[in-house]
Order: C-alpha cells, then structure tokens, then sequence
C-alpha cells in the first residue's frame, strides 16, 4: 500500500503535519514531530530512489484522474535523486537545529517556526515529484513563501530587509516562469511536461513558444541565482536563521537547478537549447559567474557571506554543466548539485556553530578561533577542501566531471574557467584558515567553548559524507548518469 | 596473499598517524618501525609484476605497480628513510617527524604509482608534506622560501594534472609507462618533472628551500623530491635526446654558484643540481648501460648526499651556523662527524673505492659509447668542479680552514650511527659494486675497475685538488663572505614582484581617474534627471533590488534579440 503511494506520500505527510506542528503546545513538541516528519521523508525518498535507479518510472496519477488531464507524479531517476537530497539535508539539519533554534528565535515562535520549515519542505518536494508544470509553480511559490518567512525570522532587524528584497525577486522571478507557462499553456493546451514535451515538437519554432521559453529561463535562473541576478542571495543568507542557511543553501538552489534542467531539457529538448541562444548564454554567464563570484568571496568580510559567495560560484559552475548541454555535463551538474549539497551543508552547519558560540560571523569577531573550537574549525578546513575539489573530497568527482565534460567538447576556455575557479577558491579558503588558525586569539575568541555535539555530530556526518563520496561514487554518478540519459540528452547528434 | 598487494607507502602513513599520538620512546619506536618492516616486506615478499589498482569512478587507480626499476628506487628510499630517521630521533618536534613520514611515504607512493592520477596525488602530497620540513626551522626567512617552495611544487603537480587529463582525453589511458615529447600533453608533463627535477631556470625552489631546512629535514628532502623526479623522468622519458643537454648544463653551472656561496648546505644544493645533471644525462642516453647509471647513481648519491648533508647538519646543530666564512678548525671538536663527512667528499668525488666511482663512470662508460664526446667532456669537467666544490670546499671550510675558535661537542650519538650507516654502505657499494649491480632494472655486463679508467680517474681528482690548493695558496679562491646570491631568482624576487607593483599603480591611477570620470559624469546625469518629471521616483536608490530587475531586463532583452538573430 506505501509503496503504491510513496510519491505522494512523500509531500503529503509533511504537508499534513506543518498546520499540526503550528498549534502545537511547545517548542520541543514541535521539534520532535518535525523530526519525524523530515526522518520518514528521508526514508520514504530513500526507497523511491531504490525504485527507479534502473531507469523504471513511478507514475502516479492524483486523484485517479488519467493524465494529461489530471496531475501527475512522475518519478524517474533525477527526481527522486533530488527529493533525496532535499529530504536528506532536512533529516540531517534537524537534529542540528534543536539548541540552534533555541538560541535563535524566540521561545513562542518556534513551532511556527517549524511550520513554516516543513511547508518550505513540501515544497522543495513537491517540486521535485511533480509532471505538472502548474503544480510545480505552485510548490515552487509554497518553498518560496516559507521561506520569506523563515529568513525573516532571523535575529537581526536587517533579515527582515534582506527577506523582503528576496521576495520581491522571488515574486518576479515565479512571475516571469508563470508567464512562460502562460505562453506555452495558450500554444499547446496542456500542462502535463511529457505531453508538453510531445505536443511542443512540431511547434518549436513559433515565436510565443521561444519567448514563453525565455521567460521560463530567465525566471528559474534568477531563483538559482545565476550571476548577475544573484544579487538577492549574500544577504539572505548571511541574514537567515543558522539553520535556514543550512537547509536553503543546500537545497534550495539545487531545486531550482532540477527546474531548470527539467524545462530545458524536458520539456523542451537539447535540440531546441541548441538552436536558440541559451547554450551560449548559459556558458558566457556561468564563466562569468564562477570568476566573479569566486573574486569577490575573496574580499567578504564575514564568514556566512564568503561562502554565500561561494554558493553562487558553485552554481555557475553547474550552470556551466547545463551549457554544454551534453549527457556528461549535466552528470556533472547533477553529482556537483549533490555534492554541493554536502559542502555547503557543513559549512553553514559550521557557520552556525560559530554564531551559536560568538554571535557573529564577522571575521574580526573569529580571530584565531581555530584553537578553542577545533571540531567546528577542521570541519570548515575540509569541507573547504572538497570546495576547491582536493583529491579525496567529493568536490574532487565533480570537478572532474566537469572538466571532462568540458575537454569532451574541446571547449579549453571553460575547461580553464573551471581550473581557474579552484584557483580561486584556494584563495577564498586560505583566508578562512589564516584567519580560524593563524592569527593570534583576541579576547572574545580566547574564552570560548566548543560548540555542543548536538550541533557538531550533524556537521561531522557531512563532513564524513564529503570524504566519504569521494571514494564512493556508485550513487552520485551512477544516479546522475542515467538522470541525464533519460533526459534524452545526446540521442539526436551522435 | 594480500601482504604482497599491500601498497609501500601504507606503512609510512599508518606510522605517520600513530607518531601523531605517540610520544617519547614508543614515538621513535613507531618511526623506525615503518622503514624497517616497510623495508623488510619489501624485500621478502614483493616481487617484480605485482599490480594493486582501486576503482574509482569509472578508473582504475593503480595503486602500487613492480617492476625493476620502481623497486630499487623503492629499495633506496627506505634505506635512506631508515638513515634519516635515526639522524633525526632526537628532536622533540612532532610535527616535523609526522610530516617527514608522510613525506617519505608519498615519495614511495609516487615511485610505485602505475597510473598518472595517482602519481598525481603522491606528487601533490610530496609537496604538502615536505614543505613542513621548511617551516618547521620557524625563522622568518624559512617560511618565506618555503611558502615560494610550496607554490613551484604544487604548479608543478597542476602541469602534470594538466597533462595528464589531456593525455586521457586524447589516447583515453592514464598509464604511467613511456610518455614521450610528442603533443601538448608530452610537454606539460615534461615541464611538470623538470621542475620538480631541478631542470636549469626551473631549479631555484632547490637552492632556495633546502638551505633553510631544519638539520634533519634537509637530509629528508635532499633524498626524495628530486629522486622521484629521476625516476619518474627515467620511466616516461628514457632516450629522449633534450636531456642529454639539459643534463650537461645542469651539471656545470651550478658548480660557479657553488665555488662562491658561502653557506654550506647551499653548496651542497647546488652540488645536489650537479648530480642530478648526470642522472638526466643517463635518462636521455636511454641505452641500458645509461639508464642502469642512472638508477646506480641515484642509488649512491642519495646515500653520499644525505651523508654530506647530516654532516652539515651536525654542524649546524652543534655550532649554530653553517656559513664557511665564520667556521673553521671543528674536527678538533668534532672528529667523528669530520671523518664521516669525508667518506661523504670521497663518494661525491667518485674517488675509486667509494660508491660515486662505480655508479657514475657507467654514465660516462655509456655516453662515450654513443659517441658524444664532447659532452663527455663537459660531464668531464663538471667532475673535476665535483670534487673542488663538493669533496674539497665542504669538508676544508666545514671542519678544517682557519681556527674559528669554535669549540663544541662531537655530533649526538643518533647522528652519528645514522652518519656511519651512510658511510658503511658508500663504501661497501664502491668496493663490492656488484650487489648494487645486481639490483639494476637492466642486465648490463659492466667492471668500473679497470686500469685506465682508475687512473684516468685518479688524474682528474689530484688536478682538482691541485687547483683547489693552488687558488687557495695564491688568494685567488672566492673569498668566503656574508652575502646571499641569487641567481635566476632574481627574476621573481626582484623583477616581477618591481614589475608588479609598477602595474599595480597603474592600475591604481586608471582606476581612480575611471572612477572620478564616471562619478561626475553621473552626478551630471543624475542632476538632469531630477530635474525631469521622473526625478521623483528617486531612480537612482541603489539597493540590490533595481539593479536586480535592471539586469533582469537586460538578459530577457539581450535573450530574446540574441533568438530573433539567430
């Protein structure tokens, strides 16, 4: 019976349990039911996963109405790959977040706090399940909404202009996707994405279909944050709770990376990616924003914003992945979407940790910290690591990926792009290491404690995890690669 | 059985992290253990043929690959592993014994690597593990050079990775056998061991680091980088000519530097640079006797040359400088070391007897026979400038000279057993060569002991001598003085960094004269705008927000004209 249902399941329990979690009594009670809830989501994805690595598709029809009238779960292995990362990252984030919350958000607000956590999760799921695109608008606008909010929540007054800037770009860039939608909705008649996909073959070349199509793009990128429209990402971040940082700088960008692939290569076709000029928009953005970004990490002044920084290098580099447009990259975007996942996890998870000790992530507050939490700080020191791709780390599989992709086209200058960024990442990372381990102590760093286990054991798992698919890349690969086969990704130009 | 598939640098990492924890007696314990037993399994139970590969991703990582030639140098390296240890047992500093494991283990690592990414990686870690030997000295100038140390080697292992990917994409193999000049990816590796091979211009992290290492983190260094890259060069470029020539100028200008540097573990850096020289020499021959040479000459001079270096290091740690000018008169104080240091000149000379004569005359045997005789003679001369700088300047300014007035202890007892080992061995291979010929990856009928070449020998080392005590009779030796000398260094420790900052005012003055343009320019354009009806919707508010939407506007412009183009 599970089994039958576990693609709706999946969304629909912790759907159910954030109005439950809103009126609960306490904020330990709200605690527990959300771990549940996130724990059985892991679980659940974890079996779906099992279902269709083999390149089987789960359909699932809501309501029992037949596509492509009804809504349809269609779960292949790229989708259940995200909802796995997406579930993971919340199962791991929570244990994390018990003493975090408290410490941060105010002891009345924690179960709406936790509401709104797991509406952000049903949604980021629900993205992930969906075939509809409709539906997928709307769990994209359910995440984003939750996460207004959650970012809001944050102790400074500043998360409440950094939430408010998020949701006016957010707005216009669910607006701009709507609008695609719109467009190709009045062309084709249908919203179900493999209909889409057929129905929109013989019409590719009508003019509303391309602009629907850039709207489309250029509405998703800016929730991926592609360099330049990035710009609402630093402060989000920086301004959220500790763990918000976590859950949306591990998730939240990768969904958007899964909508994008899924529209441009779903719907529509790498054929029709190739004939228009996205490809090439892609690449030149994605350069950019992998050498832009990366410089200026390098001049951030504050631990949370520097790794924000270089979240939306790390995106440029899978966009880069999208951009060339062939099986190996988007295997590479892919296992560099989970990879990054587990990175950025730990680094914010990291983050947290050093705000829950100091109160603050500014470097002048972190002077030599190194030597009194050295858990947090060697955690930081290897999930860096696996950020410039040191052999051994899991940022290492992707960036060879990458590399290949590139080198298999004979596109030198991305290739050199790519090795340029890790260059600069080394820069990045060695100013987080001066700074946690060289320079002497100052009076507020001296006297501190390391942070508790229950905040280091979650960071420690992912830093395990980072080695750990370093070596082992029978899932990330292996997922990925039949993820962009499936795709239809090089049947029209071996 | 497993045991025979188990990697040679297993053992040198374990120990690495168990001397991590280990203290006192059980911490030496512990280091010693690793090239002894490492050594031992090496010996009994590996024999030629074995290959260990790991999967990784769609590859094979071969983790450990024997034939002749990666076992002798494997051999080598942990006798000298075994030698160091010992010379370095008595110092309390944890951090330089565990970074000198590790650093021996990726040496090992890198020789048995069968695959190019894997011999990337030991390379990688050869570089992040030694350069703590540098540091660790803790003076100013230490952390400089090695920081300067560190950015060569690992741009070094950026070339090889570089060459490597590109040699994958092109054949689709990543094996580390015969590689060759030929194409871009030939090139990059090429450049990638060279550097760490100390070719000319590419050779100062040599001359830069080692002097500034810790006593025993020199004798450490002077054994492995350098060796790995002959080995590495031997195994992917035998019989490529270039390094013939390279080989012969490496040989002979480094002995100009050395005959005026005054510091003496300098001198013996350059000397270091000089040997190398006929190793690439040999590489470049490529005949088997040549090759042979190579492998029998690495084999001897990492002995002779961490026998010279400890000796200088005993100085160093017992009288507190290593500068000729200001020593002088130590055997008085220092007897043993003195004698030890001699066998050392004696070996580095090729005096007959000594281990230097059996394994470099095969090198010379071997280039007259492919009738280059006028490098010959350049390997000739570079000898006699050997035995001047290396067997006569290091010991006369070390230990002899004029009385400095320094009066000190005879090296510790740890030293010295670690110095007679070294100096056992240089004789035992100079007069029983045929156990080390025995050794040799090719079989090669050869007898460096015959009359003429003895004599021929002879000749050339009592010239030598004769020059060095006549220049000094006649005060016409470079002096001995307070400076330091640069060579092509000077390149990047003046030039570049002149150049740099010129360029950066520059920058600077564009910069500011852009910015002040443009400010006014739109405080000009700002003026006029609020003057217009629009003015009232402060336009010009700069948060993130506008110019968000700006670029929003932009890309959907530039998107959708882009398509109507195309």
């Amino acid at each position: 019976m599970i089994e039958q249902n576990l693609s709706l399941l999946l969304v629909i329990i912790p759907l159910l349990s954030a109005p439950v979690t809103a009126i609960l009594p306490n904020a330990r009670s709200a605690w527990l039911l959300t771990l549940a809830v996130t724990w059985t989501c892991l679980i659940l994805a974890g079996w779906q996963i099992t279902l269709v690595t083999d390149g089987s598709i789960i359909s699932y029809e809501l309501g029992g109405w037949s596509p492509p009238w009804g809504i349809e779960y269609r779960i292949d292995a790229m989708n259940a790959f995200v909802a796995l990362i997406v579930s993971g990252i919340a199962a791991i984030t929570l244990p994390y977040a018990l003493l975090s919350v408290e410490k941060e958000i105010p002891l009345e607000k924690i179960p709406l706090f936790y509401s709104a956590f797991q509406l952000c999760l049903v949604g980021l799921l629900g993205i992930a399940q969906t075939g509809d695109v409709f539906n997928l608008f709307v769990f994209l606008e359910i995440s984003s909404l939750s996460s207004y909010a959650l970012i809001a929540m944050g102790e400074q007054r500043r998360s409440l202009t950094a939430a408010y800037q998020y949701l006016i770009m957010g707005t216009i860039g669910a607006t701009f996707l709507l609008i695609g939608i719109g467009l190709i909705y009045a062309e084709t008649g249908t919203l179900n994405m493999l209909d889409l996909n057929q129905r929109l073959q013989p019409i590719l070349d009508h003019r509303t279909v391309h602009t629907g199509f850039a709207f489309i793009v250029v509405g998703i990128a800016l929730k991926l944050a592609l360099f330049p429209l990035h710009l609402w990402l630093p402060n989000a971040y920086k301004y959220a709770p500790s763990v918000i940082s976590v859950f949306l700088a591990a998730t939240a960008t990768k969904v958007a990376v899964y909508i994008m692939l899924r529209m441009v290569f779903g719907v529509f076709s790498d054929e029709f990616v190739r004939k228009t000029p996205t490809d090439h928009m892609f690449l030149l953005l994605g350069a950019f924003g992998v050498i832009m970004a990366s410089a200026t990490a390098i001049y951030q002044r504050d631990v949370k914003r520097l790794f924000a920084y270089s979240s939306i290098a790390q995106v440029s580099y899978i966009v880069l992945g999208i951009g060339l447009s062939s099986v190996l990259g988007v295997t590479a975007a892919l296992v560099h979407v989970f990879n990054h996942a587990l990175m950025k996890g730990a680094l914010f998870m990291a983050c947290g940790a050093l705000v829950y000790r100091l109160g603050s992530s500014r470097f002048e507050n972190l002077n030599g910290v190194g030597r009194q939490m050295p858990w947090t700080c060697v955690a930081i020191f290897i999930a860096s690591l696996s950020l410039i791709g040191i052999p051994g780390t899991a940022g290492f599989i992707s960036k060879w990926y990458f590399v290949l992709a590139a080198l298999e086209q004979e596109s030198w200058p991305i290739a050199l792009v790519i090795l340029l960024g890790s260059l600069l990442a080394v820069g990045y990372v060695w100013k987080i290491v001066e700074l946690l381990f060289l320079r002497p102590a100052s009076d507020s760093t001296a006297t501190v404690g390391e942070a508790p286990a229950a905040l280091l054991v979650p960071m420690w798992l992912l830093v395990i995890a980072n080695i750990y698919f370093g070596f082992n890349t029978e899932l990330t690969v292996n997922v990925a690669d039949t993820a962009a086969r499936m795709l239809g990704l090089g049947m029209n130009h071996e | 059985m497993w045991i025979d598939s188990l990697p040679p640098f297993a053992p040198f990492y374990i120990a690495a992290l168990l001397a991590l924890i280990a203290r006192g007696r059980l911490q030496s314990l512990v280091m010693l253990a690793a090239p002894v037993l490492g050594g031992l399994h090496l010996w009994l139970d590996v024999s030629p043929g074995i290959v260990t590969a790991m999967p990784i991703m769609e590859y094979e990582l071969v983790l450990m690959r024997t034939d002749r030639l990666s076992l002798v140098f494997g051999y080598i390296f942990h006798i000298a592993a075994f030698v160091a240890v010992i010379y370095s047992l008595h110092t309390r500093d944890t951090s330089q014994k565990v970074s000198s494991l590790f650093y021996a283990g990726s040496a090992l690592g890198a020789v048995f690597a069968g695959d190019l990414i894997t011999l990337f990686i030991f390379w990688e870690l050869l570089a992040l593990s030694s350069v703590f030997l540098i540091w660790a000295s803790r003076t100013e100038r230490a952390i400089r050079s090695g920081t300067r140390y560190l950015l060569i080697q690992v741009s070094s292992g950026m070339l090889l990775l570089a060459g490597a990917l590109i040699r994958y994409h092109q054949t689709g193999s990543l094996e580390f056998d015969f590689i060759g000049l030929e194409g871009l990816s030939g090139l990059l590796i090429f450049l990638a061991f060279g550097i760490k091979c100390a070719f000319p211009l590419l050779h100062n992290w040599l001359t830069d680091a080692y002097p500034e290492a810790t006593p025993s983190g020199a004798v450490f260094l002077s054994v492995f980088t350098t060796k790995t890259a002959v080995y590495a060069l031997a195994r992917g470029y035998p019989g490529t000519e270039i390094l013939i020539y390279i080989g012969a100028v490496m040989t002979c200008f480094p002995i100009f530097f050395a005959v005026i540097e005054n510091d003496l573990r300098r001198v013996l850096a350059y000397s270091l640079i000089n040997q190398l020289g006929f190793m690439v020499c040999g590489i470049g021959i490529g005949t088997a006797l040549a090759l042979n040479g190579t492998v029998a000459h690495a084999f001897s001079h990492i002995l002779y040359k961490a026998l010279l270096f400890m000796s200088m290091g005993a100085i160093l740690y017992r009288a507190g400088t290593i500068k000729a000018s200001d020593l002088g008169g130590l055997y008085k104080s220092m007897p043993k070391t003195a004698a030890l240091c001699i066998v050392g000149a004696c070996s580095i000379s090729a005096f007959p007897l000594f281990s230097g004569f059996v394994s470099k005359s095969m090198i010379l045997a071997a280039m007259l026979e492919e009738g280059h005789d006028y490098l010959w003679l350049v390997l000739l001369f570079a000898s006699a400038g050997v035995v001047h700088h290396a067997g006569i300047k290091v010991p006369y300014f070390g230990f002899f000279a004029k009385d400095s007035g320094i009066r000190t202890q005879e090296a510790p007892l740890n030293m010295l057993v670690a110095m007679s080992i070294a100096a056992a061995l240089c004789i035992f291979i100079g007069v029983q060569p045929l156990y080390l010929y025995a050794l040799l990856p090719w079989e090669v009928e050869y007898w460096p002991y015959e009359m003429t070449h003895v004599l021929s020998q002879m000749q050339l080392l009592l010239f030598a001598a004769l020059a060095f005590g006549w220049l000094n009779k006649l005060g016409l030796h470079p002096p001995e003085i307070h400076a330091v000398n640069i060579d092509v260094e000077w390149l990047y420790r003046k030039l570049i960094p002149k150049f740099a900052h010129h360029a950066y005012e520059a920058a600077q003055r564009i910069y500011r004269t852009t910015t002040v343009t443009l400010r006014r320019t739109s405080n000009e354009a700002e003026k006029s705008m609020i003057k217009t009806s629009l003015g009232r919707f402060s336009l010009a508010a700069s948060w993130p927000t506008g110019s968000m939407v700006f670029w929003i506007a932009v890309i959907l412009g530039a998107y959708l004209l882009a398509d109507a183009i195309h």
